[in-house]
């Protein structure tokens, strides 16, 4: 096991460099300058070409490239040009980037796996039953939809439209459930709040982007857990635990679930490019300060050493996902195990 | 005694006999008369006066549509033709209109007409046949063709069913943010101009580039997994090393870096979306040439002496063709939903010309103000996606063996 780990991180270190080569070349032949936002009548091109001098833009592409990938392979990510921080910086930490994206994306994980396997198991057992068609065909409706439009319809409902209800019906208590803020992780006065009114204020922030990234996926999940468990359903063993007399919950949960899960477990970290796609639009649309966002802003900017971090933690991400669940099919399932 | 023998009891019959005796047996399927034909002249009433409803009522309404559709434009219709310069959109969407009135009536009278002959079933099914018939069972499935079809037929008539142009501004003061209404079914928007023509014309942009991408990215996975799976060896490492390499990148971000390098555009855009959207194709393919490779027909071919590319060409691409188009079909869906992502993001078309994403990101500053300018385009989107996925699912179901029940 350990051995195929080895073998599996050491081959994933090759499709990185490959990526990352193909998006340092591309992003740096691409027409802009970070430089570009300093131009104006009053700089004299010789500033602009001292601060290109001092980023090392002056020199040819392949040295360029080649500073890169030294400082790259000692775990140097260089200054970021648009933040003017040290790229760990701004990674790193319980505020930074990669953690704000991490929470965001686990969350919306958990909500994906919870709705989408409760929705699967229903449909399985119902099959063929009207709640099994009308769930087949909304679940179809949800993993069509756009997630930036879902995410905007969102605001519209549980943000402006029930903060309109609020200030127009001041008695309506029981809408503060259903009122959610538009954008930002936590609150004005959140410094000040009690550790129970902090936890209940990222919660309320972190719930419709979270429901805005993951609903598409959990449709999907919901399609997988229902075909997985109407396989496991018709076999002989879960005849057999009905026979013994078994009560149906215990047949559905304990024996028909359990073997159910196993192709679903491979899906949790097949799922983390789609949410790290998602996570652009919803980042940039919940105003949410993450991964998302800030590869795109780099881009845009040509802020080449962001460009090249936030690729490369991405990147990593998913082929740690792909490993992840590589791994949790030889856990769940020990035929894989023995090969 | 003849009273109680069972049909299982019979000898079994020739084999021709069932095939003469089903078309009569079958109800609803009895022949044509005379006059239902002939009345066929208006599609649908024949259908009607058999007392088949759905098909009738469907033909009549389209007919119905497509004739008022062209009544009611005929300033428009009528203008084209003493236009100074031929305005080439008006004049497709006359043809397209001519050629559905055409399609729908030599279809009524055609399917009532050979009722009446014996249908023939000379040899064995094809696979594409049998495929065809399940297909047709699914009812969902062809709601989905149903819709999509719809969908390409008003984006060719778009010019002569949306109200107002596009790009029309109107008055300022007066026609912007409109609530919808009789006049603009959709509402306006900031400069006034007409949400329903702008959701048309987005779905020409929408659907086209759809189509186009998946075009481009179809015949490159197929290009590259039968070549991978062909060839095998250094080839088939070099290809899929390459195609895990640009899976490992969410798909938004690459085409944003991408994008970076041009001025954005439609005909960049759908490129681009091309060249990224290969990877999914290519791994289905090369497994199926896998197996492929090692069948009997392959090698007799190879033993007749055949080139590698016309095995290639003409025996392991098109026995793989079944799963590609599922694929390509889901595909479409998928590359709507992308491009809708890019134009929101604006980096994919461009502001004067309205797509159904960038017209999503114009509502998003008037949320609260018109709800109905963000709204009603996503409900295109979500619309067109449903029915490519609709038909995609049906589509793997009839061509899959092991998915038919």
């Amino acid at each position: 096991m350990i051995g195929y780990l080895i073998r599996r991180v050491l081959g994933a270190i090759p499709l990185l460099l490959g990526i990352l080569t193909i998006i340092f070349f591309i992003i740096h032949i691409a027409p802009g300058d970070p430089t570009a936002r300093f131009v104006n009548p009053n700089v004299s091109p010789r500033v602009i070409e001292q601060m290109r001098h001092n980023l090392g833009l002056d020199q040819p592409l392949h040295i360029q490239y080649a500073k890169w990938l030294w400082n790259f392979i000692r775990g140097d990510f260089g200054y970021s040009f648009g933040m003017q921080q040290p790229i760990g910086q701004i990674l790193k930490g319980w505020n930074g980037v990669l953690w704000n994206t991490l929470q965001l994306t686990l969350v919306a994980l958990v909500m994906i796996f919870v709705v989408g396997m409760l929705v699967g198991i229903v449909q399985a057992v119902r099959q063929y039953s009207v709640a099994d068609n009308v769930l087949s065909f909304v679940a179809l409706f949800f993993y069509s939809m756009p997630s930036f439009w879902f995410a905007l319809m969102l605001i519209l409902l549980f943000s402006l439209k029930a903060n309109q209800l609020m200030a127009a019906h001041p008695g309506w208590h029981w809408l503060g459930w259903f009122q959610f803020p538009a954008s930002g992780m936590t609150s004005v006065g959140y410094e000040y709040m009690s550790f129970g009114g902090k936890v209940a204020d990222r919660f309320k922030h972190i719930f419709l982007p979270a429901v805005a990234l993951g609903i598409g996926n959990a449709a999907g999940v919901a399609r997988y857990m229902r075909g997985s468990m109407l396989e496991v359903i018709h076999q002989d063993f879960i005849r057999t635990a009905r026979a013994k007399g078994l009560s149906e919950r215990t047949v559905i949960f304990k024996h028909a679930l359990r073997n159910a899960l196993i192709p679903i477990i491979t899906l949790l970290g097949l799922y983390l490019p789609f949410l790290l796609s998602g996570a652009v639009l919803v980042e940039t649309i919940f105003g949410w300060p993450g991964m998302g966002r800030a590869i795109v802003d780099a881009i845009l900017q040509r802020d080449y050493p962001m460009v090249m971090a936030t690729s490369f933690v991405i990147a990593a991400m998913v082929v740690l996902g792909n490993l992840l669940s590589d791994v949790l099919y030889a856990v769940v399932d020990p035929r894989i195990r023995t090969e | 005694m003849p009273a109680t023998v069972t049909p299982e009891q019979l000898p079994p019959e020739p084999i021709t006999q069932p095939a003469e005796a089903a078309p009569a047996g079958v109800p609803g399927r009895r022949p044509a008369t005379r006059t239902e034909v002939l009345l066929s002249v208006v599609p649908g009433l024949g259908h009607l006066v058999r007392g088949e409803w759905v098909p009738g009522m469907i033909l009549l309404l389209l007919w119905g549509f497509t004739l008022s559709l062209a009544f009611l434009t005929r300033a428009k219709i009528a203008a084209i033709f003493t236009a100074r310069r031929l305005p080439v959109d008006a004049l497709v969407a006359v043809v397209t209109l001519a050629v559905t009135a055409l399609l729908l009536w030599g279809w009524a009278f055609r399917d009532l007409a050979t009722r009446s002959r014996r249908p023939r079933r000379m040899h064995g099914d094809s696979q594409w046949s049998i495929a065809a018939r399940h297909f047709r069972k699914n009812r969902l499935a062809i709601a989905g063709l149903v819709v999509m079809l719809l969908l390409y037929l008003v984006t060719l008539v778009t010019p002569l069913i949306a109200p107002f142009d596009p790009a029309e501004q109107g008055n300022i003061i007066l026609s912007r943010y409109l609530a919808p209404s009789l006049q603009h079914l959709m509402g306006t928007d900031k400069f006034g101009r007409d949400i329903f023509s702008r959701v048309l014309y987005g779905a020409r942009i929408s659907l086209s580039i759809g189509f186009i991408a998946v075009g481009i990215s179809i015949t490159l996975g197929t290009l590259i997994g039968a070549f991978a799976g062909y060839f095998g060896g250094i080839v088939d490492s070099i290809l899929m090393r390459f195609t895990d390499m640009m899976l490992s990148f969410p798909r938004l971000v690459l085409l944003i870096v991408v994008i970076a390098l041009f001025e954005p555009s439609i005909y960049i855009v759908v490129i681009v979306l091309g060249l990224t959207g290969w990877m999914g194709t290519a791994r289905l393919v090369r497994g199926e040439v896998l197996s492929l490779r090692e069948r009997e027909f392959v090698q007799a071919a190879r033993a007749l002496g055949m080139g590698d590319w016309r095995i290639i060409f003409r025996h392991v691409i098109p026995n793989t063709m079944a799963p590609v188009i599922v694929s390509a079909t889901l595909g479409i869906g998928q590359t709507i939903l992308t491009e809708a992502s890019l134009s929101f993001l604006g980096l994919g078309v461009q502001a004067p010309t309205p797509s159904w994403g960038n017209m999503v990101a114009d509502g998003r500053d008037a949320l609260i103000n018109a709800w109905w300018i963000a709204t009603f385009p996503g409900i295109a989107i979500v619309l067109t996606v449903v029915a490519f996925n609709l038909l995609g699912d049906g589509l793997r179901d009839a061509l899959d063996p092991r998915l038919r029940t």
